[in-house]
């Protein structure tokens, strides 16, 4: 249950940035393939908030997509799965996105 | 519990000392000692004067702290010429069979230490001790995974020499320790017979995240179904740069070629 651990870095660097201010809003950005569920974020944060700046808040995931670049074709494109090859048949690539673990931003009043 | 980052007494971490058989129960766990460094200002009484809504850009790596002191952590061991390698694999694998046999050979040569992350229980950590090596173990308590901080605290505690080698016990777990740099200089993933061929594609990111990978109780396979060959191509499928050894901690087979990549590992 790494989303525990992930969640309580989330809420610490919220208390460290907001200085106090209460925060109403959060928006992470979760990889595709990152080896994390944003249902059970959404779970933990719920109950790590409790009693801290960030309680109450709404929590806002955007997952992003997995992106691929071909060295055989030079395509660019979406991966739909972690070891899809490119659409060419290549599976000489590197995948450029879809692993991301970010705070992006918060709101705070 | 604290009421910034929400984490629980309860559920942090315990480096120990096995000598006096005390727990040192990390009331301040979010500081390092070693490093002096320390995970957030607590902004207890701070009172809000806002009175409206704005948004705050953070742009930041949830696992940004944790980075930050692994990336301490690798620079000590640089300064002291330690190598540290962090084991993982999932329970029942054989790691700490595999850590004893390795600490026996290498024992009369070079000074070795152990850090022995589990959930529960010193069993582990009283296994490698008989080794003669010196060893402190981590309770992770509800943790699935030693971070960063946890290694930073059993460092202190361990104080391993110049020139010498330390190997991290992670907890067994396939999934969290993939996520969380500790300044290892490698990641050594334990893959055993006993288990499915098919786990590299199935926990992908602690084989991306590994260096090396021990196939471990190749002296079962006669009695098994493993296939070899599948496991292999499917963990250089999802990690084309993984160096692969096959043994069987048990019987010695194969573990010469393991222990000679650790010495070319050494450096001075």
């Amino acid at each position: 249950m790494h989303e525990l651990s992930l969640t309580r870095h989330i809420v610490s660097i919220l208390a460290e940035k907001a200085q106090g201010a209460k925060v109403t809003l959060v928006t992470l950005e979760i990889g595709k393939f990152s080896p994390v569920l944003p249902d059970a974020i959404q779970f933990c944060f719920d109950i790590v908030t409790q009693g801290t700046v960030a309680e109450g808040a709404e929590l806002e995931i955007i997952e992003t997509p997995g992106m691929g670049e071909c060295h055989t074709c030079g395509a660019h494109f979406e991966l739909q799965q972690m070891f899809a090859p490119c659409p060419c048949g290549s599976t000489n690539m590197t995948r450029l996105s879809g692993s991301e673990l970010n705070i992006k931003q918060m709101v705070v009043t | 519990m604290c009421i910034t980052c929400g984490c629980s007494d309860t559920a942090s971490p315990r480096v120990s000392n096995l000598e006096v058989s005390q727990a040192d129960h990390l009331s301040n766990h979010h500081s390092s000692p070693t490093h002096g460094e320390h995970e957030h200002d607590h902004v207890h009484g701070h009172h809000n004067t806002h009175d409206h809504e704005h948004t705050v850009l953070i742009e930041q790596a949830i696992l940004s702290k944790n980075d930050r002191i692994a990336h301490h952590n690798r620079q000590w061991f640089q300064e002291h010429n330690i190598l540290a390698l962090n084991f993982v694999s999932s329970p029942g694998s054989g790691k700490t069979s595999l850590l004893e046999q390795t600490i026996r050979h290498f024992i009369d040569n070079i000074f070795i230490s152990v850090i022995e992350g589990d959930q529960e229980t010193f069993r582990d950590a009283e296994r490698i001790q008989q080794t003669g090596c010196q060893v402190v173990p981590i309770n992770t308590g509800a943790g699935c995974h030693l971070d960063a901080n946890m290694l930073a605290r059993g460092l202190e505690e361990l104080h391993p020499p110049h020139n010498s080698l330390v190997m991290i016990e992670n907890v067994g777990n396939l999934i969290c320790p993939a996520l969380f740099d500790l300044g290892e200089q490698a990641k050594v993933v334990i893959l055993s017979t006993t288990e499915g061929e098919d786990k590299p594609l199935k926990y992908p990111h602690i084989f991306q995240a590994s260096t090396i990978m021990i196939l471990n109780k190749i002296d079962l396979l006669p009695h098994l179904t493993f296939d070899v060959d599948k496991c292999l191509d499917y963990a250089r499928m999802v990690n084309p740069h993984i160096r692969i050894f096959q043994v069987s901690a048990t019987t010695g087979a194969g573990m010469q070629s393991w222990y000679d990549w650790v010495q070319t590992q050494r450096v001075g």
